[in-house]
Parts: structure tokens; C-alpha cells; sequence
């Protein structure tokens, strides 16, 4: 299934992840990934019919609490002050229409 | 006064002044050529914490690993995306710590988002092992245990996600418990892998575990995933007989790997439980040679999700000249995150992508069921279970070049994570290089007061055993 991932996998991928990558690391990419996912294909020697996935090791239930306002510690001018770039109390971001 | 080796305990007894300042001392010594802290606070300055004279911690240091985020002190978990980033609250561990008291005088290095089982991943520069500076400290929490094994700090805090507190405990000699997944709170930790994240100690003795557990352990509202289970006095059973304990020793934990040399400590211990009257009992968990390949895939899906905050817009790292908003988010996750990461990302991202979850995702989530079930029947035979923590002693700086052999050194702490079961490595001797070598004792869910006795009652058993003798090389 996985024995080889191609240029355009890798680029794909890439694109969902929302990460630039350059050539060669779509070249070395493509080779840790297929390295990757040939040693993980072992799993499918696993009979894993009628088995239920577990998404974590200890039984847990749902927790819901009341929906109130809490003060933290953090001011908003120093939440604001970690944002890349910013202007007059928003942050500021790139333009999303052309 | 002599600080290295002293221990929370008997540090506690002592003026806190001198303690502190024989800390800074130590670390000003070995710093350089440790490198085991990304950030030193700078001296003794008053730092935000309350006095707790009524709590051990009190006035006593301790390192943070620096994925847990600190209020007002730089966070960067060892990654360049968060290299400027300033955390506006403080993990629930931290407020713990600070209420109890405790010191914080810097934050440890590690890999990269806690991506690697060596600090090699750091994006701040590895962290040599104390014993020998050619080596690795392991990882992730290479930082953390290094620290503790020089003398830096008497106990840090690590975090552990498939071995990242146990397996560089096991590679630094000392002390490393990783609680039971969902007995610390994560609140404030940088996520790494959401299902498996769990905060520890990393200390030189056992009590000095159950002493910071202590403190640390309890439900959080503001992680939901933390449990309502008891929280107990953790000191209270350490000494208690383990005669006619029943020890099961997993027959698959003997091929995968195994140094024979890590397998000379372990066969030793057993001998030591069994003069200790102590029953080994061989069992069977049979899917343990799948642990690696399910977590794997596991923990990349939930780190390739957990890193998809990372935008440049609301903190850290944001790549400049970009011409709009997508544009920014391609060059800031390229330029901010490192070939572990990246490599993780597009993992997660093809295990979890349409036309590969059910093969994948899914898959490993029922192996995941069927290795937890393993240990649930073993623990109907046996009260804990026996392992050598790593496969190898410390490796060679450089020495594991592709992902999967460095996958595999979690290859016995992975299953144990992906079971959300409670372990702690101890130093259990030494291999020919004058490494040191862990042994790994795993208990049923909540039971860590269980694993914590046997490991002391180990490690008193132990204490004049002539590998005690050696010391660190720097």
C-alpha cells in the first residue's frame, strides 16, 4: 500500500498541513514517509475484527460545568502583546480577499 | 555544603538561602558544558511564588521542562516557533509547584516539541548525557533528567508521551515516574500528543517522587481529561514488605533489541526482588512487539493536530514578506518548525487524510484496545509488571540517523503509555561503558502508591550495591 509515496503525495500532504517545504525536502520527505509507513504495515498482521478503538488508556467520561466568566491571570494587553503584529488593541493580520 | 546528590528531603532541612545559592553556583559550573537549561533565571531574584513553610517543596529549586508553560518566563518548548514567546498563565503543575512553594531557576531543554528520544531534535542544542558528554541524555525530557543527574537541581519536572520522562531517567541514572494518564493535569502544557501527554518527576530518589506527586497529582477543571480517582499520600506505603509480591516479567520484552548488557542489570534485579521474597512470574503480552507502530501513528495524528495552531498570527514565530494571510501560514510553519516536526505533521496528516484513516488511524486504534487489554489480564495475575526501561544504555551523540531506529528506543515505555498505565524508571546498574541502566516498574491504573513502594523498597535494597559509587563526568 505504502511502498512508495509520490512528489505529488508529498505535496498534497504538504498543502493540507498548510506547510511550505522546498525540493529537497519533498525528496527526503517522500523517502522517511514510505520508510515510515513500510514499518507501521506490520499492524496488519493484527485480527483486529470486532475490536472497539480505544482513544485512550483510561476509562473517562464526558465533564461538563457551568459556562461562567473567570478572571485569569493574564492581562488582555499582555495576551496581546505575544501576537507577531498588531494595531491599536486588534491583531493584525494579512489580507484574505485580492 | 555540599549540594550535588542532596536530595528534596534532606535539602528541605536546610537554610534556603544556601541551598539556593549552591544551586546557581552548580549550575554556573556545569552549564556550559551541559547545556541542559534553554533559560537560567539569572540569580536571586524574587520570583513569583508564595511562601509555603508548611509544605517540603519550600524554598527548594527545581527545574520546569520547557514545555510547560511559566507566567512572565519565556516558554519556547526547545522550538524556534516559540523562541520570543512569554506565557501570559501558568501550567497547573507550575501553580502547584509555586503555591508549595518550590523554586523555579530555569527551564529545561528537550526535543523540539518533545519530538525525540535524545534532545538531538532541540532547536537550542543537545543536552549531553552527565556520565559521558558523547552521549545523548535521552529524550524527550533530556534536559530535565540531566539536570537532576548533575546536580544542577535537586528534582525537575518532565513530561511523558511515550518514554520521554523514563527512558532519559534510565540514560541519566536517575529517578523517573510517569503517572497515570490523567492523575496531573495537562492544563498549560504545550501539546504534544493529547491522549498520551502525561507531567512527572524526574528526581534522585524514589520517596523524592512520591514527595512532588504529592503535590502535583489531582483533578483540574481545567483539563478534562484528568481524573476523580483519590489522590493519596504517596509516602505512606514505601515501606511496605513486598514479600510474596508477584513480579511479571513479559517474554516479549527479550527479543525487540535488547542489549545484552541491559539485559545483565535486569536478570540482576530480578535476583534482587527474589531475595527480597519476591515472585517472578514470566507472562505473556503478546502484542507488545506492535507498541511502536500503533504509537506511531497515534501520536503523530495528534501532534499533526495539535500543531496546526501554530499560524503566526496569535504568538510566536511569524515569517516576514509573505503577500496574504495563506501565504504567511506556508512560510511560518516552514521556516518555524524543524525536520522532526515537520516529519510528524505529515505523518499525522496522511494517517488522518480521507482514503488512509480507516487503514491507519483506526487500525492503530484498535491495536491500541488490544495492548491495553494485554496488561489488564497480565494485572489479574500479577501486582506489577517488570521491565528494562530501554532497550540500550545512552547512545552516541549522532549515532541514530533515520526516524524509525530512533522510534525504537520507546519501544518497551510506548505500550505502557498507549495503556495510560502508571511506570517509573529506577537505576538499577551500570553496563560495561560505565552507563547507567534503568529498570521500568509498571502498575494497574492509579495504583502509583504500588509501583512506588516496590521501586523504593528496590533502590533500599540496592543502596550499597558498588555501582552506587560512580560518579558523574562532569
Amino acid at each position: 500500500m505504502a511502498e512508495k509515496i509520490s512528489k505529488e503525495e508529498v505535496e498534497y500532504l504538504a498543502k493540507l498541513a498548510r506547510v511550505g517545504l522546498t525540493d529537497a525536502e519533498i525528496t527526503k520527505y517522500r523517502k522517511d514517509l514510505a520508510d515510515i509507513l513500510g514499518y507501521v504495515e506490520k499492524l496488519n498482521e493484527v485480527n483486529t475484527d470486532n475490536v472497539e478503538p480505544m482513544a485512550q488508556g483510561i476509562k473517562a467520561k464526558n465533564v461538563t460545568r457551568e459556562d461562567r466568566i473567570e478572571i485569569l491571570e493574564g492581562t488582555p494587553a499582555e495576551l496581546l502583546s505575544e501576537a507577531p503584529s498588531k494595531e491599536d488593541g486588534f491583531i493584525k493580520v494579512k489580507s484574505i480577499f485580492e | 555544603m555540599e549540594f550535588i546528590n542532596k536530595t528534596i528531603k534532606e535539602l528541605s532541612k536546610k537554610d534556603k538561602r544556601e541551598v539556593l545559592s549552591d544551586c546557581f553556583s552548580r549550575i554556573k559550573e556545569v552549564e556550559p558544558k551541559l547545556h541542559a537549561f534553554v533559560t537560567v533565571l539569572s540569580g536571586l531574584e524574587e520570583v513569583d511564588r508564595k511562601d509555603n513553610p508548611k509544605s517540603i517543596l519550600n524554598g527548594i529549586p527545581v527545574g520546569i521542562k520547557d514545555v510547560l508553560c511559566t507566567r512572565n518566563l519565556r516558554t519556547t518548548a526547545s522550538a524556534k516557533m516559540l523562541d520570543g514567546f512569554t506565557p501570559p498563565y501558568n501550567a497547573t503543575v507550575v501553580k502547584k509547584l509555586k503555591d508549595a512553594g518550590a523554586i523555579i531557576v530555569g527551564k529545561n531543554n528537550c526535543d523540539a516539541w518533545a519530538h525525540g528520544a535524545s534532545t538531538e531534535n532541540s532547536d537550542y542544542g543537545v543536552t549531553p548525557n552527565p556520565w559521558d558528554l558523547e552521549r545523548v541524555s535521552g529524550g524527550s525530557s533530556g534536559g530535565s533528567a540531566a539536570a537532576v543527574a548533575a546536580g544542577e537541581v535537586p528534582y525537575s519536572i518532565g513530561t511523558d508521551t511515550g518514554g520521554s520522562i523514563r527512558q532519559p531517567a534510565s540514560f541519566c541514572g536517575v529517578v523517573g515516574l510517569k503517572p497515570t494518564y490523567g492523575r496531573v493535569s495537562r492544563y498549560g502544557l504545550i501539546a504534544m500528543a493529547s491522549s498520551l501527554d502525561c507531567p512527572g518527576p524526574i528526581t534522585h530518589t524514589v520517596e523524592d517522587a512520591a514527595i512532588v506527586l504529592n503535590v502535583i497529582a489531582g483533578k483540574d477543571e481545567k483539563d478534562a481529561t484528568t481524573s476523580d480517582s483519590q489522590v493519596l499520600d504517596y509516602t505512606k506505603d514505601l515501606n511496605k514488605d513486598i514479600k510474596g509480591l508477584k513480579i511479571g516479567v513479559p517474554k516479549e520484552y527479550f527479543g525487540l533489541g535488547l542489549f545484552d548488557e541491559v539485559g545483565e542489570v535486569f536478570k540482576k534485579s530480578l535476583e534482587t526482588f527474589e531475595k527480597m521474597g519476591a515472585e517472578v512470574v514470566n507472562i505473556t503480552l503478546p502484542h507488545t512487539e506492535y507498541g511502536v507502530a500503533t504509537y506511531y501513528i497515534i501520536q503523530t495524528a495528534e501532534v499533526s493536530s495539535n500543531l496546526g495552531r501554530y499560524d503566526g498570527v496569535k504568538y510566536g514565530f511569524s515569517a516576514k514578506d509573505s503577500k496574504d494571510l495563506i501565504d504567511s501560514y506556508f512560510k511560518t510553519r516552514d521556516e518555524g518548525f524543524g525536520d522532526e516536526a515537520k516529519r510528524r505533521i505529515m505523518l499525522g496528516t496522511y494517517v488522518l487524510s480521507s482514503g488512509y484513516y480507516d487503514a491507519y488511524y483506526l487500525k492503530a486504534a484498535k491495536v491500541r484496545r488490544l495492548i491495553h487489554d494485554d496488561f489488564v489480564k497480565a494485572f489479574e495475575k500479577v501486582d506489577i509488571i517488570l521491565t528494562p526501561t530501554a532497550p540500550t544504555p545512552a547512545f552516541k551523540i549522532g549515532e541514530k540517523a533515520d526516524p524509525v531506529s530512533m522510534y525504537m528506543a520507546d519501544v518497551f515505555t510506548a505500550p505502557v503509555s498507549l495503556a495510560g498505565l502508571p511506570a517509573i524508571s529506577v537505576p538499577a546498574g551500570f553496563s560495561a561503558d560505565k552507563l547507567p541502566v534503568g529498570i521500568q516498574i509498571v502498575g494497574p491504573h492509579f495504583e502509583e502508591n504500588k509501583i512506588l513502594n516496590v521501586a523504593h523498597m528496590f533502590e533500599k535494597e540496592a543502596a550499597n550495591a558498588d555501582w552506587r559509587k560512580n560518579k558523574v563526568a562532569v
